[in-house]
């Protein structure tokens, strides 16, 4: 193992791991919620009375923050995102996190971020699951070479 | 008050996805290439969401109401069985095919990325595909019976 140094941005992750952190800090302690991305679109899917418009306005704050991130940061601080993958793949790995996070009722923020703050055993098991199968999916696609030049 | 508290928690959620680097799939890819040259920014992500989240629920497992003083749903569910398992590894599986998971998925689109987009589309019927097979799976036999 290498360390990707060039990629590397140890102070704006901590600091956004905090902004996330505070986001669900105030999820949990001001609405009751727990921020959970896949389970707050997830209800969406099968609308009840009453359960719909605390769901639209999260989403209506997260549509707000690229424009609201321009505004605030300075220009350059993000280097553009990087996505490789085929329109193929983004397709099947859709269908997989859309399916799969409702099957095991939660993502990374849900599972990840609340779940093991809340000391979870449930959620810990979850998230150690969900990222043993990404390491081992990225293993596979990356260095298995019959794989790499089938892709 | 309430709706301004659920917009708010959503910006910030959205402003920490693009600082930390989650909303970028190539450094997602990045962290969980462990073989590769490794990129270790999102335990850093990890760490200082945990960090805040563990005050918060601290504060939060003590009260009955939240804040506003409204009802504090703290989820009950604790047995680790074969969904969760089963349900994470799928989500893995594709978190690692294109380093988009939902949260990141959601910002990347609402920065106008493309493939991000048609990533939450497929995302959205896969969910609906959960809907509909729980729904099947949930049904009394008997209207099972009479749908064959």
């Amino acid at each position: 193992m290498a360390i990707d140094w060039a990629h590397f941005t140890p102070w704006a992750s901590l600091l956004g791991g905090i902004v996330l952190g505070l986001a669900s800090a105030i999820f949990i302690l001001f609405n009751g919620r727990i921020l959970g991305i896949s389970g707050i679109l997830g209800g969406l899917m099968s609308p009840r009375a009453g359960d719909i418009g605390w769901r639209v306005s999260f989403f209506l704050g997260m549509a707000a923050a690229p424009t609201v991130f321009a505004l605030l940061a300075p220009a350059g601080l993000l280097s553009a995102p990087r996505i490789d993958s085929s329109y193929g793949l983004i397709v099947v790995a859709g269908l997989l996190v859309g399916l799969g996070t409702r099957y095991g009722s939660g993502c990374t923020s849900g599972h990840g971020v609340c779940g093991l703050s809340r000391l979870s055993p449930r959620s810990l098991v979850a998230t150690l699951t969900f990222m043993g199968a990404g390491f081992a999916t990225v293993f596979v696609v990356r260095h298995l070479i019959v794989v790499r030049h089938l892709a | 008050m309430q709706r301004i508290t659920e917009f708010v928690a959503g910006l910030l959620f959205g402003l920490g996805l693009l600082l930390s680097g989650m909303s970028d799939p190539g450094k997602v890819l990045g962290f969980l290439d462990l073989l590769g040259t490794w990129d270790p920014s999102l335990a850093l992500v990890m760490a200082g969401a945990i960090l805040v989240g563990m005050l918060a629920f601290t504060v939060a497992k003590k009260r009955t109401m939240n804040f506003l003083g409204g009802a504090l749903h703290l989820p009950t569910a604790n047995q680790i069985d074969r969904r969760l398992v089963i349900g994470a590894l799928l989500f893995g599986a594709g978190w690692g095919l294109a380093g988009f998971c939902p949260g990141p998925s959601l910002v990347s689109m609402f920065s106008g990325q493309p493939k991000a987009a048609v990533f939450v589309l497929a995302m959205v019927i896969g969910m609906l595909l959960y809907e509909a097979a729980d729904r099947w799976i949930h049904q009394p036999r008997a209207s099972q019976e009479a749908i064959r």
